[in-house]
């Protein structure tokens, strides 16, 4: 049973969520529209186990000290500060304006900008170090790659962009799509054949091990 | 240290510490921002086509933004938003704006701040000379904000918007705002203007454009780009922005050089610096090789 019922939801709203996807009825996408806000209810549980996730992880890491348990505090304070300043209560002069608050905006610039932006900008670094240890001509498809990413690179340098643009954007137009169209081709019925095998009941990885 | 003395010179440039990679790049990238520099940046069909939709539009006509990116792609997307919400305004043509990623709508918020500003100042565009306005939150634009699981919300939004934004981001009554009267789903709107740096984007195609036929157009992160040239092809986006150069090219298109026009002389010197470093290691690595007889 444990087993069965998860099947048969799965079956059944699969196709009806297939089949509304391709009737143009009102009717139907009333249904479907139905079916959405379920899917919001239900995520919000998800965001809820999410949560104490988050929270009762971190508390057992600080409670056993364990290896860099510290973090941990920011983490929480992290989290129930943006909660506590994104609470809207207590009129306009009050200091909890939701999302407009002071406090919250001034978190999300001055904390959590720079903090995602430092982290993006270390990448450059890693990627010349990478591509000086990496980039190597060692045989005749790797040339071809160096040479294709040089020209890339190099499109836009004022004294040369004349003579290398249009070589740049023939190799992004041409060998590029053709890879990636093949790839997509191959992604795309790929996802067809796992979602018809999660429909069917063939796939039960989402079940977990019970 | 004795056994990196006996290596030869081509050995220690294979061998060289990434510390020196990193101190380069930065010197680099800090001292040329520095530099007064004109960086060429022809316009691509594909920016060309995205800045020509939204010239031709009509005062009162509509188009949805969606700010689908964190802080970490600001540098690439952020002067895309600006430069495309500051067009809209000029032109008195409606945005609406969505942001389907966690920390879009901060994003949004900074990028609507900003350009509210920056309006209310006269200004004068390819010739044409706009006075200064003020724009009105609910009749030149509304903000709707975030709703979790994108795929559904934008599935839901071609059925209805207030399906999942039955308020905007700031606890209005979507019905409420001027700008929303006559707006009910995609076919209300001229065209999807997304700026991504996530996969929210292939909903947008999958969902928006594929099922319910809707005019998009995709600002992405460099590293993205060639990922999305098919859909070009194919004609399912109409127009392409691709990272900070796309970023660019509209900012020079649109005769309002910012953040982009600043940043690319960065990057195309420390593209250059990379291909100097790629070119020594390749120094070394075939030296060494001859020294050896391979």
């Amino acid at each position: 049973m444990k087993r069965q019922i998860p099947l048969a939801l799965v079956f059944i709203f699969g196709w009806l969520m297939l089949a509304l996807y391709f009737i143009p009825l009102e009717g139907a996408q009333k249904v479907n529209e139905n079916m959405l806000d379920w899917t919001s209810i239900i995520g919000i549980f998800a965001l809820a186990l999410g949560i104490w996730s988050l929270i009762t992880v971190n508390l057992d890491r600080i409670k056993h000290k364990k290896r860099d348990w510290q973090y941990s505090f920011i983490t929480l304070f992290g989290l129930f500060g943006m909660i506590i300043f994104g609470l809207k209560f207590g009129g306009e002069n009050s200091m909890f304006q939701g999302q407009e608050s002071y406090m919250f905006r001034h978190f999300f610039n001055d904390i959590l900008i720079p903090i995602y932006s430092t982290m993006f900008s270390l990448l450059a670094f890693f990627i010349a170090s990478a591509a000086y240890r990496a980039f190597r001509a060692r045989s005749a498809l790797a040339s071809i790659l160096l040479i294709g990413a040089i020209i890339v690179m190099i499109r836009f340098f004022p004294f040369v962009a004349e003579y290398t643009r249009p070589v740049a954007d023939w190799i992004l137009n041409v060998p590029n799509l053709a890879a990636k169209r093949a790839i997509w081709m191959g992604v795309g019925l790929g996802i067809v054949a796992t979602g018809l095998k999660v429909i069917l009941g063939i796939e039960r990885a989402y079940m977990g091990r019970d | 240290m004795s056994n990196n003395s006996n290596k030869g010179f081509f050995d220690r440039v294979m061998l060289l510490d990434r510390r020196w990679v990193f101190l380069v790049l930065a010197v680099v990238v800090v001292s040329t921002y520095y530099i007064p520099m004109n960086v060429p940046v022809p316009a691509s069909r594909e920016v060309q086509t995205i800045f020509d939709a939204i010239e031709g539009l009509e005062e009162g006509q509509k188009i949805l933004l969606a700010i689908d990116y964190d802080p970490n792609a600001l540098a690439e997307l952020h002067p895309m938003t600006y430069v495309i919400m500051e067009q809209c305004f000029r032109k008195k043509v409606g945005v609406i704006i969505t942001s389907l990623s966690q920390n879009g709508p901060g994003m949004a918020e900074q990028a609507i701040l900003d350009i509210v500003d920056s309006t209310a100042l006269p200004k004068t565009y390819n010739g044409v000379s706009y006075p200064g306005r003020e724009i009105v939150n609910g009749v030149d634009y509304a903000f709707l904000g975030y709703r979790a699981y994108f795929e559904l919300v934008i599935t839901g939004m071609g059925q209805n918007f207030r399906t999942f934004f039955s308020r905007d981001y700031y606890d209005v009554l979507l019905d409420s705002l001027p700008i929303m009267k006559d707006v009910q789903n995609y076919d209300d709107i001229e065209m999807v203007i997304d700026i991504s740096g996530s996969n929210v984007v292939d909903a947008w195609i999958k969902y928006a454009a594929a099922r319910y036929d809707v005019k998009l157009a995709l600002g992405l992160t460099g590293v993205m780009t060639a990922d999305y040239y098919p859909y070009l092809g194919s004609g399912r986006v109409f127009g392409l922005m691709g990272g900070l150069l796309g970023a660019a090219e509209y900012e020079r298109l649109a005769d309002n050089p910012g953040l982009a026009m600043d940043g690319m002389k960065v990057q195309v010197w420390a593209h250059l610096t990379i291909i100097a470093f790629i070119i020594i290691a390749n120094i070394g690595y075939f030296g060494s090789h001859k020294k050896r007889g391979l």
